[in-house]
C-alpha cells in the first residue's frame, strides 16, 4: 500500500496510516508515551504544546513532540532513549514546580499525577511561582482551581473547537497567560453553558465537577464502579458512563457513542441527581376517600398525606386494575384511555400500548409525540412514506448547506448542535430561519427572523424561487416524485416579492437563500417544534419536504430531512405503537393484515377504529366520555395546552392511575399512584432521533419499594385478564421483533455487544442504513409526493386586548415539564424559577425592570413570572418556558389543533402583559 | 445560562460601528476585523472597556472570549482609561545596556507610579516597552502622539516628563 508510511519505532518495523502521528502509531502498537495536552478522544486536534510526549528521531538535532509529528518513510524513532526520557522527566518537573504538592492536590488521581508517578517524578527542583491563582467556586456544577493548570489548552480546544461554545480563552501572553471565561469573568457569571467538556478534558484537576470536591477544593469522592448507559433527556441519544459510589450516582462521563462522540450537555452531565431527590415515590399511594379533587388542586409532593395514604403493591395494583376494569365492563372500552411515555424504554412503550389495545380494548393510547412532532410525522408519512429522519444529524458533517428552521438546537439538542457548529467551522453554510435569535445565529450566513406564524408564505416563496429560477432537479422530480404540477400551480402566486411584506424578509434575501439551498452539492434541513407546533404544522413540514424533493436534496451523503426529536425515546415510543391510529411500525389499525398479525401475536381481537389523541382524550374526559385513565410517565397537567381545561378533565376522571417517579402535577389528581423506576434504574432499549436503537443499562436499584415500569404494566395487565409472563425486558424485545419489521437484524444480544444499531438493518451481521431513500421511497408508487400548502394564519392573532405574541419552549437546563430537571440540584441552581423572555424595548415600554414580575394573560389564564431581557426575542413577542409548575406556561396556550397531526398551537397565541406590584 | 444580551444603551456609536464595518470587505472573514476594531475603539476611548469588547464581538459575530484573547495578548490595549499622554520607555537590549531600566525606574519614581500606572492628575501614563525600534536614540522613549525622546539620561527624563505633562501634541 503506497499511502502507508513504513518507519522504525524502537527498532520495530511499523507502518503508519495517513494522518497518523507517531504517538497514534505507538499507541496502536502498545508503546506507551506520556501525554497531557493531547487527548486520544475523537475530534481533539493535537497541539504539541506540553512536550511530555517528546521522542528522539535519529539524525534530528532536537526531540519531537510525538502527538503532532507525522512519521516519514524510513524514519527511526526512539520513544525510550535516555535522551527522550530525561527530557520528558525535566518537562514533568517543570510542570510540577507550580503544582500544589500531591498530598494536597485537587485531584491526586489526575492524569498529570498518574503520569508523574509512571515517569518516576515526585517533586520538582524548580522554584514555584510567587502568585498563586485563587480558586473559582462560582459555578454550581464545576470547580475551577487554576493553581493546578498547566496551560495545556485542552479545555480551550474542548470549549472552542469540539463543543464550539467559545467561552474559554487563553488570555494574555507568555508567562502571564491564563485560562479565562469570557472577559476573565468568574465561571458562574460567564456565558458558560456547563456542557462540562472542559472538565472531561482537563488532565490536572484544575477543572472538576463541584459535587466530588470538599470546601477546601480537594477531591474527596471517588467512584467504586461504572455502568455504561445512555442519557435520559433529549432525542440525541448520547452514550454515557454512570460513575457510582455505593448506591449513589457520583458523576457522569461522556462515552464515544455514534451520536455524541464523548460529548454531553449540562443536563446529561450534571442533571442526574433527581434520582436521589427526597420527593421520589418509594411506596404505592392510594387516594384518601376524604381527599377532594378539583382542577386547582395542588399537593405538596413532600407531604402528600392529606390526599394520599401508603399502600402495599398488592393493594395498589388491585385498586388500579379493578377501577379500570369496572369502567371497561360498565361503560365499554372507549371509556378508558392511556398515555404512555416517550421517556420510557421501547419495551415499556410496547407493553403499554399492548395493554391498552388488549386489556382496555380500544386504541385510545397516545403520548407526547402528539405535542411535539405529530404534524411532522403526518407530513413525512404522507410525503415520503416514513415518519423518521432520512439521515442522522451527524450527516451535516458532509453538508455544504445546513438549514435550521423552527428549532433551537443549542438549547434543546445541545450535542447535535455541536456537530452543526463543527460543520460550519469546516466551511458549511448555515441558514437559520426562526423569529427568535439563538446561539447558532452567530454562526449563520443568513438568519431569517421572519414574522411568527408566516412559515408557509416564507417557505412557499423559497419553493416559488426554486421553480421560477430553474433551480430544481428535473431528473430527480421525474424519477422519484409525483404531484409536481400541483405544487407548481400552487406556489405560482407566492413570489418572494409578494410574500416579503407578509413574512417580513426582503425578497432579495429569500431569493438568495433559495439559491443557496438548491444549488449546493448537499443540503440538509433540521427542524423542531417551531415548525410542528402550529395549526399549520403539517403544512409547514410539507413545505420542507417539497424543498428537499424539488432539489433532490435527500438520499445523498450530507443531504436530507431531519426533524430533531425532543425526548430520549420519542422515536422508539412512536415506532412501538404508542399512537392511536397505528400498531407498532406505523401500521394502520384499520389495515386488516396488520390487525390479523397482531391478533395472532397477542391472542386478542383488536379494535379497527383509530383511538383518540392526547388533546381529544382530555376533551372526552371533560365531557364524561372517557372515565378512567392510566398515565405512565407523562405529565399532561403540565404539558397539555390550556391547562385549566386539562386539569379539570383529569380531576373529573372517575379513576386515574399514575405511574411516575414523583408526585407530578398529573398525580395530584390520581386515585392510585405507582412508584416507578428512573432511567439509571432500568435496562431497556431506546431509539434516538437518528433511528438508532441503543441499550440503556441499569446502574442503580429503584429506591424503597419503587418497581420496574415493565413489571408494573405487566401486573396491571394481569389483573385486567391478560396472561403475561415476561421475565425481563429482553423477552419483551424478542416479542417486538415479531411485530416490527424495523427491528430486523437487531437482537438484544447484538445490542448488548454493540450498544447501538440503526434501523433499517438488513441482517444481524450488517450495519444499519443511516441514509435512506437514495433510490425511491416506501410509498405504494415508490415515489415521494409533493403536497402543496396554503396560507393559514395562526388560530389566535394579536388584537387590541391581547396585543403580544406568546410563544413557548424549553430552556437548556430544564427538560419538558421539569419533573426531573427541577429536582436536579445543579440544573435547578442555574435556572431556579419562572421567567419570561422579552426584548429590552418591550420591557422599557411596559415599565418592567429585568428581574421584575410581570403578569402574562391570555384568554385562558394568567401567570406571573419574572422578566428577563433577551434581544433574541423580537419586539412584540414574549417567550415563556413551560417547565415551571408555579407559573405554568401552558395555562396560557391555545389548544387549537392542526387538522392533520392533531398537534396544538403551542408556538403562537395572543397575550397581554402588565407589570406586577 | 447567563444571557449573552449586551446592555443598553450601546457604547459604540453608530459612527464607530460604521468605521468598523467599513473594514469588512477587506477580509474574507469578519473575524479578521478584530484588531482594526480594537484600534478604532482604543483611539476613541483611549482604552477598550468590557462593554466595547462585547459589542465588537456582536458586530463581528464572534465569541466575546475571542475578542478578549486578542485584546489581552497585546499590551497596547488597556482595559481602563489611561492618562492624556502615554509614554513608553524602552528597556530592550540596546536601550538596556545604556540604562533603559534605570530610566524606567527613575521616571516611575518621579511620577509616583508603578510601571503601567497613571498619575493622580490623569495627565500621564508611564510604561516600559520591549522594543520601540528607535535604537539610534537608546535609551529611548516614545509618546503615543508620536514624539520621540532620547538618548535619555536623568535630566533628559526630567525634561521629557515636563513636556509631556503639558498635554498631547496639538494636532497639525
Amino acid at each position: 500500500m503506497s499511502d502507508r508510511i513504513a518507519f522504525q519505532l524502537d527498532g520495530r518495523e511499523v507502518e503508519a496510516l495517513p494522518e497518523e502521528s507517531i504517538w497514534d502509531v505507538a499507541r496502536r502498537h502498545g508503546v506507551v508515551i506520556p501525554h497531557l495536552c493531547h487527548s486520544a478522544g475523537p475530534d481533539y486536534r493535537p497541539d504539541g504544546n506540553c512536550r511530555v510526549c517528546m521522542v528522539e528521531i535519529e539524525g534530528e538535532r532536537v526531540l519531537a513532540a510525538s502527538c503532532i509529528r507525522r512519521p516519514s518513510h524510513g524514519m527511526k524513532v526512539h520513544t525510550c532513549s535516555l535522551r527522550a526520557e530525561s527530557a520528558r522527566a525535566v518537562v514533568m518537573e517543570l510542570l510540577l514546580a507550580d503544582q500544589p504538592p500531591k498530598a494536597t492536590a485537587h485531584d491526586p488521581n489526575s492524569r498529570l499525577w498518574r503520569w508523574a508517578e509512571t515517569m518516576g517524578v515526585h517533586s520538582s527542583r524548580f522554584p514555584a511561582r510567587k502568585k498563586v491563582p485563587c480558586p473559582d467556586r462560582s459555578h454550581p456544577a464545576m470547580a475551577v482551581h487554576l493553581d493546578a493548570c498547566i496551560h495545556c489548552g485542552l479545555c480551550v480546544r474542548a470549549c472552542r473547537e469540539v463543543q464550539v461554545n467559545e467561552v474559554i480563552g487563553m488570555a494574555r501572553r507568555g508567562h502571564h497567560s491564563k485560562i479565562v471565561f469570557d472577559f476573565d469573568d468568574p465561571m458562574g457569571a460567564s456565558t458558560c453553558v456547563a456542557c462540562g467538556e472542559c472538565v472531561q478534558a482537563c488532565p490536572t484537576g484544575a477543572l472538576m465537577p463541584a459535587t466530588v470536591m470538599d470546601d477546601s477544593g480537594l477531591k474527596v469522592l471517588e467512584p467504586d464502579r461504572k455502568v455504561e448507559s445512555l442519557c435520559p433527556y433529549c432525542g440525541v441519544g448520547c452514550q454515557l458512563t454512570y460513575e457510582l459510589r455505593g448506591d449513589k450516582l457520583l458523576t457522569v462521563q461522556g462515552r464515544d457513542g455514534p451520536a455524541n462522540r464523548n460529548r454531553l450537555c449540562v443536563k446529561g452531565r450534571f442533571g442526574f441527581d433527581y434520582v436521589h431527590h427526597p420527593h421520589r415515590l418509594k411506596k404505592p399511594l392510594i387516594r384518601r376517600p376524604d381527599a377532594p379533587k378539583g382542577p386547582d388542586l395542588v399537593v405538596d409532593p413532600h407531604r402528600p398525606w392529606d390526599h394520599f395514604r401508603e399502600a402495599t403493591w398488592e393493594e395498589a395494583l388491585n385498586a388500579a386494575a379493578s377501577g379500570l376494569k369496572r369502567i371497561r365492563d360498565q361503560h365499554g372500552p372507549n371509556a378508558l384511555a392511556g398515555f404512555g411515555s416517550a421517556k420510557g424504554s421501547n419495551e415499556e412503550a410496547y407493553l403499554f400500548q399492548k395493554l391498552v389495545r388488549c386489556g382496555f380494548g380500544s386504541n385510545n393510547v397516545d403520548h407526547c409525540t402528539r405535542l411535539c412532532h405529530a404534524s411532522s410525522v403526518a407530513a413525512l408519512l404522507e410525503g415520503i412514506g416514513s415518519g423518521a429522519v432520512t439521515a442522522p444529524f451527524a450527516a451535516c458533517a458532509e453538508s455544504d448547506v445546513i438549514v435550521v428552521i423552527g428549532a433551537n438546537p443549542t438549547v434543546n439538542h445541545p450535542v447535535a448542535a455541536t456537530f452543526i457548529k463543527n460543520a460550519v467551522k469546516r466551511g458549511a453554510t448555515l441558514i437559520v430561519i426562526d423569529p427568535r435569535g439563538q446561539a447558532l445565529s452567530r454562526h449563520a450566513r443568513y438568519h431569517l427572523r421572519f414574522r411568527p406564524g408566516t412559515d408557509v408564505p416564507l417557505l412557499n416563496a423559497l419553493i416559488h424561487t426554486i421553480i421560477a429560477e430553474d433551480l430544481y432537479d428535473p431528473s430527480y422530480i421525474d424519477s422519484h416524485t409525483e404531484g409536481y404540477e400541483d405544487l407548481r400551480a400552487k406556489v405560482a402566486a407566492f413570489s418572494p416579492e409578494a410574500m416579503a411584506p407578509l413574512c417580513g424578509i426582503e425578497a432579495r434575501v429569500l431569493r438568495e437563500v433559495a439559491r443557496t439551498y438548491a444549488l449546493s452539492r448537499a443540503s440538509i434541513i433540521f427542524w423542531g417544534m417551531g415548525i410542528s407546533q402550529h395549526v399549520h404544522g403539517t403544512d409547514n413540514a410539507r413545505c420542507l419536504i417539497a424543498l428537499a424533493l424539488l432539489t433532490g436534496q435527500v438520499g445523498r451523503p450530507g443531504a436530507g430531512l431531519h426533524p430533531l426529536r425532543g425526548q430520549n425515546n420519542v422515536q422508539g415510543a412512536s415506532d412501538a405503537g404508542l399512537i392511536p391510529m397505528v400498531f407498532p411500525d406505523y401500521r394502520p389499525v384499520g389495515d386488516p393484515a396488520a390487525r390479523a398479525l397482531h391478533e395472532r401475536l397477542w391472542g386478542r381481537t383488536l379494535d379497527p377504529t383509530p383511538g383518540l389523541t392526547v388533546v381529544e382524550i382530555m376533551h372526552a374526559a371533560l365531557a364524561g366520555r372517557v372515565r378512567g385513565m392510566y398515565v405512565q410517565g407523562e405529565n399532561p397537567a403540565m404539558s397539555d395546552p390550556d391547562l385549566h381545561h386539562a386539569r379539570a378533565a383529569l380531576a373529573k376522571l372517575e379513576h386515574l392511575v399514575v405511574q411516575d417517579l414523583f408526585l407530578t402535577e398529573t398525580a395530584f389528581h390520581a386515585d392510585v399512584v405507582l412508584p416507578a423506576s428512573a432511567f439509571p434504574e432500568k435496562t431497556g432499549t431506546f431509539t434516538n432521533t437518528d433511528r438508532r436503537v441503543q441499550l440503556g443499562r441499569q446502574a442503580l436499584e429503584p429506591p424503597g419499594d419503587a418497581r420496574q415500569d415493565w413489571w408494573i404494566i405487566q401486573e396491571v395487565a394481569r389483573r385486567m385478564g391478560l396472561d403475561w409472563h415476561y421475565q425481563h425486558p429482553r423477552d419483551v424485545f424478542a416479542e417486538m421483533r415479531h411485530s416490527m419489521v424495523s427491528l430486523n437484524g437487531i437482537t438484544w444480544e447484538r445490542l448488548e455487544r454493540e450498544g447501538a444499531v440503526t434501523y433499517p438493518c438488513d441482517g444481524e451481521d450488517q450495519a444499519g442504513h443511516e441514509l435512506l431513500f437514495a433510490d425511491g421511497f416506501p410509498t405504494r408508487s415508490g415515489r415521494a409526493r409533493f403536497v402543496p400548502a396554503d396560507v393559514l394564519p395562526p388560530d389566535e392573532l394579536p388584537d387590541a386586548d391581547y396585543p403580544m405574541v406568546l410563544t413557548t419552549g424549553r430552556l437548556l437546563e430544564h427538560w419538558h415539564t421539569g419533573a426531573m430537571t427541577r429536582r436536579a440540584t445543579v440544573l435547578d441552581a442555574i435556572e431556579p424559577g419562572p421567567i419570561a423572555h422579552l426584548h429590552p424595548s418591550d420591557l422599557k415600554r411596559l415599565g418592567i425592570e429585568p428581574g421584575g414580575r410581570l403578569s402574562i394573560e391570555t384568554r385562558r389564564g394568567a401567570i406571573q413570572p419574572r422578566a428577563r431581557a433577551d434581544r433574541d426575542v423580537p419586539p412584540g413577542m414574549v417567550f415563556v418556558p413551560f417547565c415551571f409548575a408555579e407559573s405554568a406556561a401552558n395555562l396560557l396556550t391555545n389548544p387549537a389543533l392542526d387538522p392533520f397531526g392533531k398537534i396544538p398551537e403551542f408556538k403562537f397565541c395572543a397575550a397581554r402583559l402588565t407589570p406586577c406590584d | 445560562m447567563a444571557s449573552a444580551t449586551t446592555a443598553e444603551p450601546r457604547m459604540l456609536s453608530e459612527t464607530i460601528q460604521e468605521k468598523i464595518r467599513a473594514y469588512f470587505p477587506r477580509y474574507p472573514d469578519k473575524r479578521a476585523v478584530c484588531l482594526p476594531a480594537l484600534h478604532i475603539v482604543h483611539e476613541h476611548f483611549r482604552c477598550v472597556p468590557l462593554q466595547a469588547m462585547a459589542e465588537i464581538a456582536e458586530l463581528l459575530e464572534i465569541a466575546p472570549a475571542d475578542v478578549h484573547d486578542t485584546m489581552s495578548f497585546y499590551g497596547f490595549f488597556p482595559q481602563a482609561p489611561i492618562g492624556d499622554v502615554r509614554v513608553w520607555i524602552c528597556r530592550s537590549i540596546s536601550c538596556a545596556i545604556r540604562g533603559g531600566d534605570e530610566m524606567v525606574d527613575y521616571a516611575c519614581q518621579k511620577m509616583r507610579v508603578a510601571p503601567g500606572g497613571t498619575t493622580i492628575d490623569g495627565k500621564l501614563t508611564v510604561e516600559f516597552a520591549e522594543c520601540l525600534g528607535i535604537c539610534d536614540h537608546a535609551p529611548a522613549a516614545l509618546a503615543d502622539d508620536g514624539r520621540i525622546f532620547g538618548p535619555l539620561d536623568k535630566a533628559g527624563v526630567d525634561a521629557m516628563l515636563n513636556e509631556l505633562q503639558r498635554g498631547p501634541k496639538p494636532a497639525e
